[in-house]
């Protein structure tokens, strides 16, 4: 059976290959530093669940401090110029859109097939993570197209994937460093101990103020916690259930989509939520890490207003 | 997807006290919890166990107010948070690297890079532009219109896969409407090379978080049906998710009216002086 860690031995591949791309690069003066902290974070897919959690945790820290205090370098120059990019781009055509739509097209059909494949009676992958193994075959099929299709020079990926992986650098590791800091909230009691305090504080003697806290609530305490499934559980046990639905009579299904939605909203706004916000605007080598936020901010605030409107109109409807 | 990002471990039910922490006030605490009372007095020790570990909510907030680096900030944040619930430090250190391990699941994505980059020194993003500029109509805020919108109702029907930053937008998406931008306002001078890219991560985001709510097997709706479920009520995912349409078409009319009126904005943004400060993009490709 094919089970995600096939996927994660890849990855592991790819990121030590990259470090090695990085020594190899007597151009860069931070070489040393992106190889070790690539080469690290190599290690935490290849070995991460067979090495204690606290040397895991060692790890990371070490892969900070190497950000922190020794810098990582940016991504080196591209190697072919705009001009043989140009006349590459003229001789392959609209061909060249294949590999890359391969990508998609095969998660998509992987994620619908690879459920119902089996192999002497037992499932060909793990049914429960198919959707990640139909995203790792994806990329592995797409790579193999391209290298058919353009025959470059053997090292050509990764030597390009280590351009790219130094363009995102540490962002690359910051939403998987969040779900740690998400552990952290749960075990300390994050959640409830804000809500506790949004309580004393909020005046909910009506439906109106209610449904403002609640949505304005679910927006503000996503953008605190990065993720709106964290909020979500806190603030429905402390407004949305016991004042909008107990104390007013409000229409629970309508109150919590539209809670959930108002905590997407949040989402937008915020760099806690980094692998929507602060890692495409490092992919995108924007220099302004909120860049994307700023282009999201207008539409989070008018469509949290819109989701309070929503669920005032309709959450009190008989 | 806007809570699949940062998976957070399931939170184990414990005794909670009056303000709701899952801690008891006679617990005792170890390590620098002992400080507690010094720090200040005329509390009793309930309170600053279930107070003081929003010092992770106020390193967060003041670090990225004052622009700091963002992971160090986060990992900072998480093992004083781990601190200052009164745990030991090789506990911290524990779960903080059981946390990540666990969570590697998000960077998957990072396979595509490999392709996208080879494809990259191929032409792609040149393609991409050539196939754009062909198309008079094109307008950036129009074609972003139109990713959003496909983005949006695929997301709906559960497809969420097909789309992404490092996927779609970098290869494909950003460079389509910047050379939409060029058609329109020629070279394009940094802070508006990089609005376009900007919004083009943006519609990305918008149309999968307002679109796959409306898919009844999406995390969300089933996260929302077994939180009710634990207190006793039951909904079905089916109304969850037509109670996620009307937000998903405010959404759809609000960011495409603002993107119908960005081509203006990008004009005028264009025609601006040029400011002394802005910084060339890294990779700064010189299009002249």
């Amino acid at each position: 059976m094919i089970t995600v860690d096939f996927v994660y031995t890849l990855m592991g591949i790819m990121m030590v290959g990259i470090a090695i791309v990085n020594v190899r690069d007597r151009s860069s003066a931070k070489r040393y530093n992106n190889a070790a902290f690539w080469g690290i974070y190599g290690v935490t897919f290849l070995f991460g669940t067979r090495l204690p959690n606290f040397v895991n945790g060692l790890l990371v820290i070490a892969m900070v401090l190497i950000m922190a205090i020794g810098k990582l370098g940016g991504a080196p120059p591209e190697l072919a110029t705009r001009a043989e990019r140009e006349v590459s781009a003229a001789r392959w055509g609209n061909k060249l859109f294949i590999p890359a739509l391969t990508i998609p097209a095969v998660t998509l059909l992987g994620t619908f097939t690879l459920k119902y494949a089996t192999i002497g009676g037992a499932p060909l992958v793990d049914p429960k993570q198919v959707t990640l193994i139909a995203l790792g075959l994806a990329t592995t099929i797409a790579l193999v197209v391209g290298m058919m299709m353009l025959r470059p020079p053997p090292t050509a990926p990764i030597v390009e994937a280590r351009r790219l992986m130094d363009a995102v650098s540490w962002a690359a590791v910051l939403p998987q460093t969040l779900a740690t800091l998400g552990a952290m909230f749960a075990l300390a009691g994050v959640g409830p101990t804000l809500a506790g305090i949004f309580q004393k504080w909020i005046p909910l003697n009506t439906p109106l103020t209610a449904v403002i806290a609640y949505a304005v609530g679910m927006a503000v305490f996503t953008a605190l916690m990065g993720n709106a499934f964290a909020a979500f559980p806190v603030m429905t046990a402390g407004i949305g259930l016991p004042i909008i639905v107990q104390q007013f009579g409000g229409n629970v299904v309508v109150a919590a989509a539209v809670g959930m939605l108002s905590g997407f909203c949040g989402t937008l706004t915020t760099p806690m939520a980094a692998n929507f916000n602060i890692v495409p605007a490092k992919l995108l080598e924007l220099p302004d890490e909120y860049a994307v936020i700023k282009a999201q901010l207008p539409t989070a605030l008018l469509l949290l207003a819109a989701n309070a409107g929503i669920m005032y109109l309709f959450a009190f409807r008989r | 997807m806007p809570g699949t990002g940062c998976p957070i471990p399931e939170k184990k039910e414990g005794p909670t006290d009056s303000v709701g922490g899952p801690f008891r006030s006679d617990y005792l605490a170890p390590g620098i919890w002992r400080l507690a009372p010094a720090l200040a007095p005329g509390r009793d020790q309930g309170y600053y166990l279930a107070v003081l570990p929003l010092i992770g909510i106020l390193i967060v907030v003041v670090g990225f107010a004052l622009r700091l680096n963002p992971l160090l900030i986060v990992a900072t944040a998480a093992i004083a948070t781990g601190l200052a619930a009164g745990r030991e430090i090789v506990d911290v250190i524990s779960s903080f690297g059981k946390a990540f391990v666990d969570s590697r699941s998000v960077a998957v994505v990072w396979l595509a890079l490999p392709v996208i980059g080879m494809l990259e020194r191929a032409g792609l993003k040149e393609r991409a532009r050539t196939l754009i500029s062909s198309i008079g109509v094109a307008t950036t805020g129009r074609l972003l219109f139109a990713y959003m919108a496909i983005r949006q109702i695929t997301s709906a029907l559960g497809l969420t896969s097909l789309g992404g930053h490092a996927q779609m937008v970098r290869p494909l998406v950003a460079p389509m409407a910047e050379a939409a931008a060029e058609n329109k306002l020629g070279d394009l001078p940094d802070r508006v090379r990089t609005r376009v890219r900007a919004h083009a991560a943006a519609v990305d985001n918008i149309g999968v978080f307002f679109g796959e709510d409306i898919f009844i097997a999406i995390g969300s709706i089933l996260l929302i049906r077994g939180f009710l479920e634990t207190s006793g009520i039951h909904v079905e995912p089916a109304d969850l998710a037509l109670w996620a349409i009307p937000t998903a078409i405010c959404a759809f009319v609000i960011h495409g009216v603002r993107l119908l009126l960005l081509d203006r904005k990008l004009a005028r943004l264009a025609a601006d002086e040029p400011e002394p400060t802005i910084e060339a993009i890294p990779t700064g490709e010189s299009v002249a």
